[in-house]
């Protein structure tokens, strides 16, 4: 497995090997998933969007339906004009959304299709949307795309005047599963805060077998609340690569104060999400929240020895590899290769600061790729690989235990219904990271030091 | 004829411009006698298609499996991130050998890259690729923004082959050229033919044969190998499932081309023919009834006497090992019915296995099968070549004055054409039963009304459709990717397949769609307890 990969580092300037992130669209497609009667739409030539549509069907193992303008050489050459307006008919007629959320691709992004001249062109049924986002995949990464489809969404919907008039406090989750949208959506009921989590693609891409298919579930964030988030006493938005443009945008449009807050995964992030919640609303934290975070610390406690000192690898999307490297520093291990394949040297300045604050000497990479990862783990060996399905090339060659983690998922099932966010999330991780140990123990052992007990 | 009120009904639907357009791409078989069907136009924009791209067809399908070559696709990330270990292309090299299925190569451009060119970066990664790999050879797929902004990769594959000493092939296959992943076949077909085949000299054996068009999906290749060489054939290479840069280069060499996935791999197939002279025979290895008329016909080529006996001992020794399982499950599938949609090839290939275990097809149709897919090949000549297909090259080829050979004489081929598809592709439809659908380029609102309106008990298509037959109650198999299971081909793989759909539409969790409350009218029932009651 992956023997061609040597020990000895070159420098590359120019060849990508296994990268560690992909194209903006695919976040973009994500993100438009989460509104309710939303079909997103991909304006570019046809493979990109069935690519997307692929990637996030093998992720979720559930139906993810977009449309494309199909380019050919031609509109390529002329402008793909033509065929959006085309699709938006099409598209009104026979698929019925109330939305079409339009993402771009390398493709029109480099013939410099103007799309809002386009759009208020063609012809959208009344009470309709058509709205977009530009997503050149030359830029960024899909967290990017995910992140400046959020951000249309309150460029073309939000309105208000920041006011709190609606009592409710925004959510912007991050590129997250619908299992931890959901999650966040139970803390914030708990707390008796009413909010507008957008996108929510709860109830779209995990939704039930009932023996009729609908091509738009039930889930999905209202345009009437995208709307109102603009009257919303605040937001929160989670994951800086993520969120923050959404948020800073509704600040800058609608006076909505932003919280830019880091992805709450692991026991301090979550403290500090429920501390900024308590701090914008003035309200109590329940006694059920309080009681999942001591059986969390307990479960900590009980279990420190399985990963103290440690050495993990982890690498993904930033926002998630963020949180992911400070928890498993408050879990005792050391988080001694951080990468993403996402550009960013925020991405770096953060885990530097948080490795250093722990005395650790490690290695952490914005726009790096899976190739140099997996040589510095053949250099300097780790105990754990913590990341997504592309992880389990290294872990095989290497012989190490993956966890999986972030996207994409596409070797293993349910991730999506279970969250990773919060306490609750916290503890599945924990359960995670420590089977994947165990086993290995378990695995590993003589007969005489196999035990029963551990 | 109802058959045709499913149709009527699905088209009416649509706005005008629509439905002129699709019900070209619809045919019911028996209707008239032609079955002229229109295929290969461009996509509707906005119809929700099951189509890729020109990149996928190239690189993803013909290139991508050639198991000792660097694969660098010159653009942002996406598109070779799409095709990295997605296609079970499947390949394994002996120690030593090269081996890059599990890397994915990419010149990651970005946006500088697209304002200044992306000429310079392309050159340096050729040189990062192949000083850290030393591969065989080294292919550059071009993507979308490639063409647009003139990034000569073919001066810069030229440059690369002279300075490094391995072949450096350039693709120009951008994702907007043609209308489907079609034109990346033809694409590939054109430089794999001018640069690499017929540049190696390996010697060849007794009934030397090359197989096209077979990708090794879940191992479909090998199941194939294992039967060709247990009778005695000499493969001299695999066009491309688990194949290598290093075998095509003498493909030239073999006798006869046996052709699976038509629609890939045609224009090599002719282009051979002219350039060398070796005939090829339409071959199909899904399907057991199928795969023993195919190895008939390869014995008869040959007409060896030694190896026609050999190929019947092979024969009812495979089938021996077969039997009992064989028909566990085909009273597991007797009656049900089938909707197929495969890309270009498949939705023909698996209805005589699903046939031999007693499942009927009621549609079947391509993503971008071409007319002679559907028709057979005799209606080429009346092909109309549109705007779109127009730019794609063609290739001219020559008599090559050196390597050309005959195996068998001109007469003794005109005979054998005669009894078996030599240089000749019958297509889809005239299989089909009488009744039954042909759909091109389905789209999303057709197979939900399809499936809606025809109910199958199994849906033969691809990821993208596979949850939403799923949600309605019918199973649907994924024939691109096998569920991840494998091989269909050959008389092993016609069990896997057929124990793979048994368990599918037998599996006890349809049974639990719809909860007990639902079925059971239990309201009722405390309504008329209380009315005793009182």
């Amino acid at each position: 497995m992956l023997d061609h990969t040597s020990k000895k580092i070159k420098e590359r300037k120019a060849l990508v090997v296994n990268p560690a992130k992909t194209c903006q669209p695919i976040g973009a497609m994500y993100a438009a998933l989460g509104i309710h009667n939303c079909l997103p739409h991909s304006h570019g030539s046809q493979g990109c969007c069935s690519f997307h549509r692929m990637h996030l069907t093998r992720h979720f193992r559930d139906p993810v339906v977009a449309s494309t303008s199909s380019f050919t050489e031609g509109a390529s050459v002329f402008g793909g004009g033509a065929n959006l307006k085309t699709s938006i008919k099409n598209v009104f007629s026979i698929y019925k959304p109330d939305v079409i959320a339009i993402n771009t691709t390398c493709l029109s992004e480099t013939i410099g299709d103007d799309l809002p001249t386009i759009i208020k062109d063609s012809e959208i049924p009344k009470g309709k949307f058509v709205f977009h986002a530009n997503t050149p995949s030359y830029a960024g990464s899909h967290v990017t795309g995910f992140s400046n489809m959020v951000k249309a969404m309150v460029t073309n919907f939000s309105e208000g005047k920041g006011d709190g008039i609606n009592k409710k406090v925004n959510i912007i989750p991050g590129y997250t599963e619908p299992g931890d949208m959901r999650e966040l959506k139970r803390i914030v009921k708990i707390m008796d805060i009413p909010c507008i989590l957008f996108p929510d693609t709860s109830g779209v891409v995990d939704s039930p077998m009932t023996g009729k298919y609908e091509m738009y579930p039930k889930g999905g964030t209202r345009v009437g609340d995208l709307i109102d988030t603009g009257n919303s006493i605040a937001t929160v938005a989670l994951g800086s690569f993520a969120s923050e443009a959404a948020a800073y945008e509704l600040e800058k449009r609608c006076k909505v104060d932003a919280h830019i807050l880091n992805l709450p995964i692991g026991i301090k992030a979550t403290d500090e999400l429920i501390m900024e919640l308590v701090k914008i609303t003035g309200k109590d934290v329940p006694y059920e929240l309080e009681e999942e975070r001591g059986q969390l610390v307990d479960i900590m406690t009980d279990t420190h020895h399985h990963f103290h000192g440690k050495r993990v690898a982890i690498f993904g999307d930033p926002d998630h590899v963020i949180a992911m490297t400070e928890f498993t520093l408050s879990l005792g291990m050391k988080p001694v290769y951080v990468v993403t394949g996402t550009p960013g040297i925020s991405f770096e300045k953060q885990v530097q600061k948080m490795l250093e604050d722990s005395h650790l000497q490690g290695m952490v990479k914005s726009s790096g790729d899976l190739f140099a990862l997996h040589q510095w783990i053949k250099k300097d060996p780790v105990d754990l690989l913590i990341g997504n399905t592309y992880g389990k090339y290294i872990a095989r060659a290497e012989d190490i235990p993956l966890v999986r983690f972030g996207f994409p998922n596409l070797d293993r099932s349910v991730h999506s219904y279970f969250p990773i966010v919060g306490y609750k999330g916290a503890m599945r991780i924990i359960e995670m990271i420590s089977n994947a140990l165990l086993e290995r123990v378990d695995r590993d052992a003589v007969d005489e030091d196999f035990e029963l007990v551990l | 004829m109802i058959k045709l009120k499913n149709i009527q009904k699905i088209l009416e639907e649509y706005p005008p411009k629509v439905k002129k357009n699709r019900e070209k791409h619809m045919v019911v078989k028996g209707l008239d006698e032609k079955h002229e069907i229109e295929a290969n136009t461009r996509t509707i924009p906005g119809i929700i298609t099951n189509r890729g791209c020109c990149f996928a067809g190239c690189k993803g399908v013909v290139l991508g499996p050639l198991r000792d070559v660097v694969h660098i696709v010159h653009g942002p990330v996406g598109c070779s991130y799409y095709t990295w270990g997605t296609r079970r292309h499947k390949g394994r090299s002996e120690a030593g050998e090269d081996n890059f299925l599990s890397y994915c190569f990419t010149t990651d451009m970005q946006e500088s890259d697209i304002v200044f060119g992306g000429e310079k970066k392309l050159r340096e990664a050729v040189k990062e690729a192949y000083e850290l790999f030393k591969p065989e050879a080294i292919t550059i797929s071009a993507t979308c923004p490639v063409g647009l902004i003139g990034d000569d990769i073919h001066a810069v594959a030229r440059d690369a082959q002279n300075e490094f000493g391995i072949q450096v092939l350039a693709f120009d296959c951008e994702g907007y050229k043609g209308v489907s992943q079609s034109a990346g076949h033809h694409i590939a077909n054109n430089v794999l033919m001018r640069d690499v085949i017929g540049t190696g000299d390996a010697e060849t054996g007794k009934y030397s044969i090359n197989i096209l068009g077979e990708y090794n999906i879940g191992g479909d290749g090998w199941e194939i190998s294992r039967i060709l060489s247990k009778i005695g054939y000499h493969i001299v290479s695999i066009m491309t499932g688990d194949g290598t840069y290093k075998e095509l280069k003498s493909a030239h060499k073999a006798d006869l081309n046996l052709v699976q996935c038509h629609r890939s791999i045609n224009y090599i197939a002719e282009m051979i023919e002219v350039k060398y002279g070796t005939p090829w025979l339409k071959v199909n290895f899904i399907g057991i009834e199928s795969t023993i008329k195919t190895l008939r016909h390869m014995a008869k080529y040959f007409g060896d006497q030694v190896l026609i006996d050999r190929t019947e001992v092979v024969i009812t020794e495979e089938l021996a090992s077969i039997e009992e399982s064989l028909k566990i499950y085909k009273k597991m599938c007797a009656g049900k019915t089938a909707l197929l949609f495969v890309g270009g090839s498949r939705a023909h290939h698996y209805q005589g296995l699903l046939r031999e275990l007693g499942i009927e097809t009621v549609m079947a149709g391509y993503e971008f099968g071409h007319r002679d897919d559907y028709e057979g090949r005799d209606v080429i000549p009346y092909i109309k070549m549109d705007a779109d297909s127009r730019n794609i090259p063609e290739l001219q080829v020559t008599k090559d004055e050196k390597n050309y050979r005959l195996y068998l004489s001109p007469e003794k081929i005109e005979a054998l054409k005669k009894e078996m598809p030599l240089s000749r592709y019958d297509g889809m439809i005239k299989e089909m039963k009488g009744g039954s659908y042909i759909i091109d380029d389905l789209n999303h609102f057709e197979t939900e009304e399809l499936l809606k309106k025809l109910k199958p008990s199994l849906f033969c298509s691809g990821i993208k459709d596979k949850f939403v037959a799923q949600k309605m109650g019918i199973f649907s198999k994924q024939l691109h990717s096998y569920d991840y299971s494998g091989p269909y081909a050959g008389f092993k793989g016609a069990i896997v397949f057929a124990k793979d759909i048994s368990m599918g539409m037998n599996t006890p969790t349809w049974s639990f769609i719809t909860p007990p409350w639902k079925k059971i009218p239990m309201l009722e029932g405390k309504i008329v307890k209380e009315v005793g009651a009182c």
